[in-house]
């Protein structure tokens, strides 16, 4: 189908970009890398929004250092993701990630801060940024605040932004030295959606454990975090099977989306282990 | 003249020689011309407003608001087309006892699936069109709705048709023998409950019609992706009340039809009436989202099933029960029992026994309708038939090369008439064997499976022998009334400068019919390839024919062309041995020269007899036919199909802890008789196995008990992509028919028709080990845990 | 509302090396633009959705998905399509070998596949054929079963790579 739009304006910077979304009258949406959004216009499920431009904003793409932690620009695209060495160095989780998003096109275009915007709780990102214990940057009209992404992703592609606010950048902590970062997931094909998926990120402080597609939004498994700290694999898979609650759809049921999940942090702990590949 | 084929250094030798296509070149450049890349002065584009209920009745259409669209021009209602395009009846005489209604271009009063077309908006672009289908207000009362298959006969069921009394649209049993007896008393009897999913064939060019009216000359031109495009013709002639002969369809390039492109569509016949009315051209081009709603559907099987053996493994019974349901309406003119009904005609196909039977149950419901779709039945047919033959091995403890070795037919005892009441006229299952078991390595195979199952790693060998059904007769569909041509003609000229022009009432969809064509005509003719030119595609100017549909066009269109081509060289030779002062039968045409059949030595090229013909005429002596032209039309006679056969063999691994299925190879041995060109053979097979391999990993239309579609996008109706898709190695065994000089079968339907049995077998063969068994496609990761046990909900 | 929003874009880019100047509407995606103003149709409009690839371009030096960008955005862009390729004779080994290998049997997915296979081959080295398949895999190709593509692209990759001479291609 051909997309309904209602308007649209190219942002020359991030503060005429927050003038635009101001100006929209609560139609603005904020147009990334369309990945996401423009299939959405193409089928008619968004329609008459006011397209605020800000794919041209080069002050929000990029990934730099900040003592312990990474910055990485909301525009950053998946694939400058996939071949930057700081996140291949510090937050191989990302790298990892971007394997499976879709498909190169897609991932030429698509940007990390529009996926985390977008909360789909089948999508990579967000799921990595509750295991790596991220933090959102957002500018708004009143100033810039800053979410935890467990705060942030709040129901099915609902986050904390609110109308006038734009998410700018993410920062995630550097790995450790030792640190394992681990990504297992099942789709039915390369590039899609995956059944369920799930992040692993083992630190001297504890471990980290996410899922996608398990919810109606990405989720930490904090009882399976709990036990996995304890050393009790088994009980983190059972606990795991426990604490969500994953919808059933033509690709698969939650009985086997619950069963997978758990096979998953199997495969997870024993690649952190260096068991398997 | 009688062409050597045995003799690959024959004069001419260009069938059975891989050729270049000619029309590849244009393609790989962007220089395509599919039916939307077309723009005609003052054209006009349609977006249908679609039943978003199973079955409704309409009460009102308020389409005001959309008027008001800028850019919209005009509406439509049903009723309004009514007017000029008579409903059809999509039945044939020969399936006895089948009914539909009749139906219309737009829904009526009643809407009776979700997507079927209710109101068409006309406007200056798509979007706007679809800015106004939009704002176009329905009023809908539900009714009643029947989904379910199995229960669609059920007393409490409603009836969705009324007036056809009840929901069966048609039924038959088929029995040979004495079945019942036989099942009481052999060795071992074996059944098991196969399901097929409901699939669609997603063309990437969606369907695509684009109809101008001429109302000075009375003149419709429709340029339609099409497989079929005079019956085409002859379908908007009779609906739309305009001779045949001023009705034009010009099928250009076509973006993938595999049977989606050969039925008569609702809204296609919907945008030709209109163009009629507002006598302006008017494109109509189905989006993605709701080609998954409109386009024909198919394969919505389930059968109980049962075979009976003897303790050496021979076959003696095979009894099918199979219900198919085929949505709303039986789909005009092919009709939705034809798959229902090749299921009883190939079940057991490759095997000598003798008590058969076989029922099989078409119902309506209220979803979209079904209908042929590549390789229509075979994959059903193919995976009941081969499905229990692996079980019954298992149960004997026998090989599974070894059970098909005892029980196929014997490549000796042809013709033969099967249990089916299906006559072979040649078929080699033996020797398709052996290549296949020796292109395998099958003890090497077996010996890395054994040695894969010691680390726990669970591979499995699947083998699935089947038959296809190619070169129909009119006995597919002529003699049910259907004005659907099972003959087709190729007309062959030569121009003054020696150059040929051959036009054919076959089509291309993009497996290579103008370079099978031009390779014939090459040969027949005794010039060069790349000196003929094809024109396929415009019933204004090619013979009439029935297109490309069923393996056809090789085995009919090609011997037609073989046939007007070898008149040409006649006709050319006769005016050549006036010329020359020669005998005749001394003369050949090799590489475009006239040469003396016995030296070789050249005589005259054809563009000095051209040129003698057609412009110096008078220098021939008086009475000499001239005619550099030729037409022959091609019917078979002696058999109503002609079958052929072949076997495939896929080697998966299976995790067993997620169910996921990894495709490592695939082979497939196949008979289709006289191969014209081996190289697009060998990817018609390749990409024939790949859609198998989709219907038995991936496709399945989802719908839910309101008769909902579920999973209308590419995002969420799984098709193969390359990272899944296994190499394939594809071999051959020849067995020409008799019928024609050709000696061409058809092969676009061996790779579909295999594809799914021997994934069932293989990932069965992983699984046997583990005491679990699948027989549902497609075999997802979850129905495979859960045939394993794995899954507690 | 506002008339800081435009229903109407002026863009200025370049298509196949030359200017183009062009009023779009919003909500118009590039492969319209493409195909119904420009006239360029080598690339398809399919899917809409981006799932199938038949629309895939080079934008700015990328593969792009034609039908996931708007017009609109298009101001300043290099955009090539396979019209543009082929006249440069820049991809035309690879088009011998999709023709060589019979690797198109419709073509209606072919001039994305070759903007794919092409963003590939630019990598350099010879890829493997898991690689190959692994890359191609978000184009759709309902007619060849892929594998005379993965040969195709191979034999380019190795004839780039100085491996095979050129027109040599596994038949």
């Amino acid at each position: 189908m051909k997309a309904s739009a209602g308007g649209y304006a190219r942002a020359n910077d991030l503060s005429h970009a927050m003038e635009l979304l101001a100006s929209s009258d609560g139609s603005g949406r904020v147009l990334a890398g369309g990945q996401s959004l423009i299939a959405a216009m193409n089928m008619r499920l968004s329609t008459g929004d006011m397209l605020v431009d800000i794919s041209r904003l080069s002050e929000l793409s990029g990934v730099t250092e900040e003592a312990d932690t990474l910055r990485i620009g909301a525009l950053t695209k998946h694939v400058e993701i996939g071949a930057d060495p700081l996140i291949r160095a510090h937050a191989p989780l990302l790298a990892e990630a971007v394997t499976c998003i879709a498909h190169a096109a897609i991932r030429n275009r698509g940007t990390i801060g529009g996926a985390l915007a977008h909360a789909d709780p089948a999508a990579e990102f967000p799921a990595c940024m509750l295991a790596l214990d991220a933090i959102i940057h957002i500018q708004g009209s009143n100033g810039e605040r800053s979410v935890a992404a467990e705060d942030f992703f709040e129901d099915l592609f609902e986050t904390s932004l609110e109308e006038d606010e734009i998410l700018t950048a993410i920062t995630v902590p550097k790995a450790e030295a030792g640190e394992r970062q681990v990504l297992q997931e099942i789709a039915r094909r390369s590039g899609d959606y995956a059944l369920v998926g799930l992040c692993l990120v083992a630190r001297s402080t504890g471990h980290w454990v996410s899922l996608l597609s398990v919810g109606s939004t990405p989720v930490l498994a904090h009882n399976a975090m709990t036990l996995l700290d304890q050393g009790d694999v088994d009980g983190a898979v059972v606990a795991l099977r426990a604490e969500i609650d994953p919808p059933s759809d033509t690709q698969a049921s939650a009985g086997y989306r619950r069963h997978i999940a758990g096979i998953l942090l199997r495969r997870a702990v024993a690649q952190a282990k260096g068991e398997i590949a | 003249m009688t062409i050597q084929f045995g003799n690959p250094d024959r004069p001419n030798s260009y069938i059975g020689k891989t050729v270049p296509r000619p029309n590849a070149g244009r393609l790989v450049e962007g220089r395509g011309k599919y039916v939307d890349d077309i723009t005609l002065p003052r054209m006009l584009h349609v977006a249908f407003v679609r039943s978003p209920f199973a079955h409704a009745k309409i009460l009102g259409i308020d389409a005001e608001e959309a008027k008001s669209v800028k850019g919209v021009l005009r509406i439509f209602t049903g009723a309004d087309l009514a007017e000029i395009c008579t409903p059809w009846v999509a039945v044939l005489e020969h399936l006895k006892g089948l009914k539909s209604p009749p139906e219309y271009p737009m829904a009526l009063d009643r809407a009776c699936w979700v997507g079927e077309p209710v109101v068409a908006v006309v406007a200056t672009s798509r979007s706007a069109a679809e800015d106004g289908a939009a704002l176009v207000e329905v009023d809908y009362d539900p009714l009643p709705i029947v989904t379910d298959m199995m229960s669609a006969l059920d007393a409490t069921t409603p009836v969705l048709h009324t007036e056809l009394g009840d929901n069966l649209a048609f039924q038959r049993l088929h029995e040979e023998g004495d079945v019942d007896s036989v099942f009481q008393t052999a060795h071992k009897v074996v059944s098991a409950h196969f399901k097929t999913g409901r699939h669609t064939g997603v063309t990437p060019e969606p369907r695509s019609i684009l109809v101008d009216w001429n109302p000075a000359e009375r003149q419709m031109t429709a340029y339609h992706a099409t497989q079929a495009p005079h019956m085409m013709q002859t379908a908007l002639a009779e609906h739309l009340d305009i001779p045949e002969s001023r009705v034009r369809v010009i099928c250009g390039d076509v973006g993938g039809s595999y049977g989606i492109k050969v039925h008569v569509y609702p809204d296609e016949v919907a945008t030709a009436a209109i163009a009629k009315i507002m006598a302006r051209p008017v494109k109509f081009i189905a989006d993605r989202l709701e080609s998954f709603t409109t386009d024909i559907h198919a394969r919505d099987h389930e059968i109980e099933a049962r075979i009976a053996v003897d303790a050496e493994g021979k076959i003696l019974a095979i009894d099918v029960d199979d219900w198919t349901a085929i949505g709303a309406y039986s789909v005009y003119p092919r009709t939705s029992a034809i798959e229902g009904n090749q299921v009883v005609n190939l079940c057991g196909g490759p095997y000598d026994f003798a008590n058969y039977r076989a029922k099989t149950t078409v119902v309506f419901q209220n979803k979209t309708p079904t209908c042929q779709y590549r390789a229509v039945g075979h994959p059903i047919a193919v995976t009941v038939t081969e499905g229990l033959v692996d079980m019954a091995a298992a149960a004997l403890g026998m090989d599974p090369v070894e059970i098909r070795r005892r029980n196929m037919y014997a490549d000796d005892v042809y013709p033969v008439t099967s249990p089916a009441k299906m006559r072979f006229e040649g078929l080699s299952h033996h020797q398709s064997m052996d290549k296949l078991v020796a292109l395998m390595d099958y003890d090497a195979l077996r010996a890395d499976q054994a040695e894969a199952r010691a680390r726990g790693v669970h591979r499995g060998i699947g083998i699935a022998s089947f038959i296809e059904l190619t070169n129909p007769s009119p006995f597919m569909y002529g003699i049910g009334g259907a004005r659907i041509s099972a003959q087709d003609g190729c007309t062959v000229r030569m121009d003054p400068d020696g150059s040929i022009v051959a036009l054919s009432g076959v089509t291309e969809q993009g497996q290579g019919t103008e370079a099978m064509l031009s390779q014939i005509v090459a040969e027949g003719v005794g010039v060069h390839p790349e000196n003929v030119r094809v024109i396929t595609g415009d019933t204004q100017v090619t013979p009439y024919g029935g297109g490309t549909w069923a393996s056809r066009g090789a085995g009919i269109g090609g011997e037609a062309a073989l046939r007007s081509a070898q008149a040409l060289r006649d006709s050319i030779l006769e005016v050549a041995a006036a010329m020359l002062q020669a005998d005749q039968a001394s003369l050949d045409i090799r590489d475009g020269q006239v040469v003396d059949t016995d030296t070789g030595a050249q005589r005259m090229p054809l563009e000095e007899l051209g040129r003698i013909v057609y412009f110096r005429g008078d220098t021939l002596p008086d009475g000499l036919p001239r005619e550099l032209v030729q037409t022959r039309h091609y019917i078979t006679s002696e058999y109503p199909f002609a079958f052929t056969n072949g076997v495939q063999a896929s080697y998966l691994e299976v995790d067993t802890e997620t169910g996921i299925v990894t495709l490592l190879k695939h082979w497939c041995v196949e008979d289709c008789g006289r191969i014209i060109n081996p190289q697009l053979v060998d990817e018609q097979i390749r990409g024939g196995i790949v859609q198998g391999l989709g219907g038995a990993l991936f496709e399945e239309i989802h719908y839910d008990s309101e008769g909902q579609l579920l999973n209308g996008s590419m995002a969420d109706y799984l098709v193969p992509m390359a990272g899944e898709m296994p190499d394939m190695i594809v071999g051959h065994v020849e067995t020409p028919t008799k019928e024609s000089a050709l000696g061409a079968k058809g092969a676009g339907e061996a790779g579909t028709a295999g594809a799914p049995a021997a994934v069932m077998n293989a990932i069965n063969d992983a699984l046997r080990p583990l005491g679990a068994q699948v027989t549902e496609m497609p075999f997802t990761p979850e129905r495979i845990l859960r045939a394993l046990g794995s899954i507690e909900d | 509302m506002t008339r800081i929003f435009a229903d109407q874009i002026d863009v200025e880019l370049t298509v196949n090396g030359e200017p183009v100047e062009a009023r779009v509407p919003v909500g118009q995606h590039v492969i319209d633009f493409l195909r119904q103003n420009l006239g360029l149709t080598g690339a398809h409009a399919s899917c809409e959705h981006g799932v199938c690839g038949a629309c895939t371009i080079r934008v700015d030096g990328s593969s792009v998905r034609g039908c996931l960008m708007l017009a609109a955005q298009l101001d300043g862009a290099d955009v090539w399509t396979i019209e543009g390729l082929s006249d440069s004779d820049s991809i035309r080994d690879l088009q011998e070998a999709f023709i060589a290998r019979n690797a198109l049997q419709c073509g209606f997915c072919t001039p994305g596949m070759l903007v794919a296979a092409e963003e590939l081959l630019a990598q350099g080295g010879v890829p493997e054929r898991t690689a190959i398949r692994e890359h191609l895999s978000g184009n759709y190709c309902r007619c060849t079963g892929y594998e005379a593509i993965v040969d195709a692209v191979e034999t380019v990759a190795r004839q780039r790579a100085g491996q095979v001479q050129s027109g040599k291609v596994r038949a």
